[in-house]
């Protein structure tokens, strides 16, 4: 099959819409537009149906006993608030301490500076070079004062999997709180609330081939029952933790996205992994001083992510542009001017750090897009390199770090 | 973050990437930037000595699309210019012709310090043994 560009390998930002996922919703945009909570007429009972199909669908995936436990919202960003922002507020009298990693992405991340702000004291954990949380680093973090700990399943950058069944067995034992951030794993991965001790986990459709606009928070109804206070007020709806219209064909859009994630995930997690370790065997057997970012086996079937010594990611990127769509750690990506705090975080010299490239793959990646990929990125590294004054040095034996730079 | 045209013209197709042997007669090499901000570039002049003329410029650039592009305007205009005219390229005129966004104006900048490093450094070394009228300049500018 004739390769299409640009061939998208960057699914860990969004997934395309399954084409079955976009077929289950259309009828809920027209014909079956009911509202789920008018109790007394068929458009109404139709509507609910269908939430309550879905809210089962999205409850098997991660292994929730009682589909009443998924609370759907508009996505990850506000699964987090929900989770972060409710269980504060509800257990202020309990204590005012939360702990988290320095690797959550932004919103978790960012709740937690607001929560600081307010006046709650938040440790962040640091990780290991491997991206690894130290369950004992959290262990000690918790005093008791301490009511929740958020510590992500799988990071969106480098796609290491934490060890999220001990950090919830230490939880129980301490009679903590715990939420994950599963919007990258969840759909990838097996996920079991109940054995792994999860009390609330945040994840959203549009990153397991659903649309984009809808997530759920999972949220524990028995032991021990989790409350958390709403940040939205109205009619009450899901359990009164998020009232608002739900938007029906999202949500049936979510369900069926989920339930084909649990139908082809054995297959299709062994397809995405061997198609991973392709490029990544391709790239690095190719390029020297190119390296792995993130544990080497501990990680999402579908993530890579590499830094290139002496070349800038967003240079790379560009010389990529018109063929395939990645995202970069680097600083010049973003408007911040600040390279990846993930990259950094796990010990990468800040030079590294704007060098970093990740590679997703997804559902429709192809064999023919990862060599065609994996073949062009070293390409363009080598063509970069050719103009690059810090390779350069390094061929001619500096050691670039006794060099005085005068950083601006 | 789409890019103009002018920045892919140039990253696609980068004028003068290399490097002259330092201690080469007339030449003046910069290096600013640093690895940790995302940037380096190195910026090369060969001057004729007896003219004060900018001969030859080549640059290596590591950064991103926009640090590729403004090194690799700025060596184009530098070719042809004398020492003197070379000292008043500034980074707005880089801006204006690749049409950078606001962040990356600092890739601008960082060329337009390349410039002068090339330039300062091109004096130190040469500027003694330049023509007349070269060394005369070069003696006020040091003063």
């Amino acid at each position: 099959m004739a390769l299409k560009f640009p061939i998208f390998m960057d699914s860990q930002s969004t997934t395309p819409c399954d084409p079955r996922v976009v077929d289950a919703m259309l009828p809920y945009f027209t014909e079956k537009f009911g509202h789920p909570a008018s109790r007394n007429h068929p458009y109404g009972w139709e509507a609910e149906a269908a939430v309550d199909r879905a809210r089962g669908q999205v409850a098997q995936l991660i292994g929730a006993r009682d589909p009443k436990e998924v609370v759907f919202t508009s996505g990850g960003t506000e699964s987090i608030n929900l989770a972060l922002k409710g269980v504060a507020e509800m257990y202020r009298e309990k204590g005012n301490h939360i702990v988290t990693t320095v690797i959550e992405q932004r919103a978790g991340l960012d709740v937690a500076k607001r929560l600081e702000r307010q006046g709650f004291e938040v440790t962040y954990v640091p990780v290991q070079p491997d991206g690894m949380v130290d369950v004992d680093a959290i262990r000690n973090a918790i005093t008791p004062k301490t009511v929740l700990i958020s510590v992500m399943y799988a990071n969106n950058e480098i796609g290491t999997i934490q060890d999220v069944a001990a950090i919830g067995a230490l939880a129980k034992e301490k009679g903590v709180i715990f939420h994950t951030d599963a919007t990258q794993a969840a759909g990838k991965m097996p996920i079991d609330v109940e054995k792994a001790g999860i009390d609330l986990l945040s994840c959203t459709a549009h990153l397991m081939y659903g649309p984009k606009g809808v997530g759920a928070l999972y949220v524990r109804r028995k032991g021990p029952r989790v409350r958390i206070a709403p940040m939205m007020d109205g009619g009450g709806h899901e359990r009164g933790m998020r009232s608002g219209t739900l938007p029906v064909p999202l949500v049936v859009g979510f369900g069926r996205a989920a339930e084909i994630c649990r139908e082809v995930m054995p297959e299709e997690s062994r397809r995405l992994a061997a198609l991973r370790d392709q490029l990544q065997d391709g790239i690095l057997s190719r390029v020297d001083e190119a390296f792995l970012n993130g544990h080497p086996e501990r990680r999402l079937p579908h993530n890579l992510n590499i830094s290139f010594s002496y070349v800038e990611g967003e240079s790379v990127l560009m010389g990529l542009n018109k063929e395939a769509a990645m995202s970069s750690g680097s600083a010049c990506t973003s408007a911040t001017l600040e390279p990846s705090y993930v990259i950094a975080a796990i010990g990468a010299s800040t030079e590294l750090a704007h060098s970093s490239i990740r590679f997703s793959l997804h559902r429709f990646t192809t064999d023919e897009e990862v060599e065609y990929v994996g073949r062009r990125t070293v390409e363009v590294i080598g063509r970069l390199r050719d103009m690059s004054p810090l390779y350069e040095l390094a061929k001619e034996g500096v050691d670039i770090k006794s060099i005085h730079w005068k950083a601006e | 973050m789409a890019y103009s045209d002018k920045v892919i013209e140039h990253y696609n197709n980068p004028r003068n990437v290399g490097s002259f042997t330092k201690d080469t007669p007339g030449v003046g090499t910069g290096l600013v930037g640093a690895p940790e901000c995302g940037d380096v570039m190195k910026l090369q002049i060969k001057v004729n000595l007896d003219t004060g003329v900018i001969e030859d410029a080549k640059f290596k650039t590591f950064g991103c699309g926009s640090a590729i592009a403004s090194s690799s305007l700025a060596t184009e205009w530098l070719k042809g210019k004398t020492v003197d005219q070379a000292a008043e390229i500034k980074n707005t005129d880089i801006v204006n012709e690749l049409k950078l966004p606001p962040v990356k104006i600092h890739c601008s900048v960082l060329a337009e310090d390349a410039i002068k490093a090339a330039l300062s450094d091109y004096k130190a070394k040469w500027g003694e043994s330049a023509g007349a009228g070269q060394a005369a300049a070069t003696a006020t500018t040091s003063s």
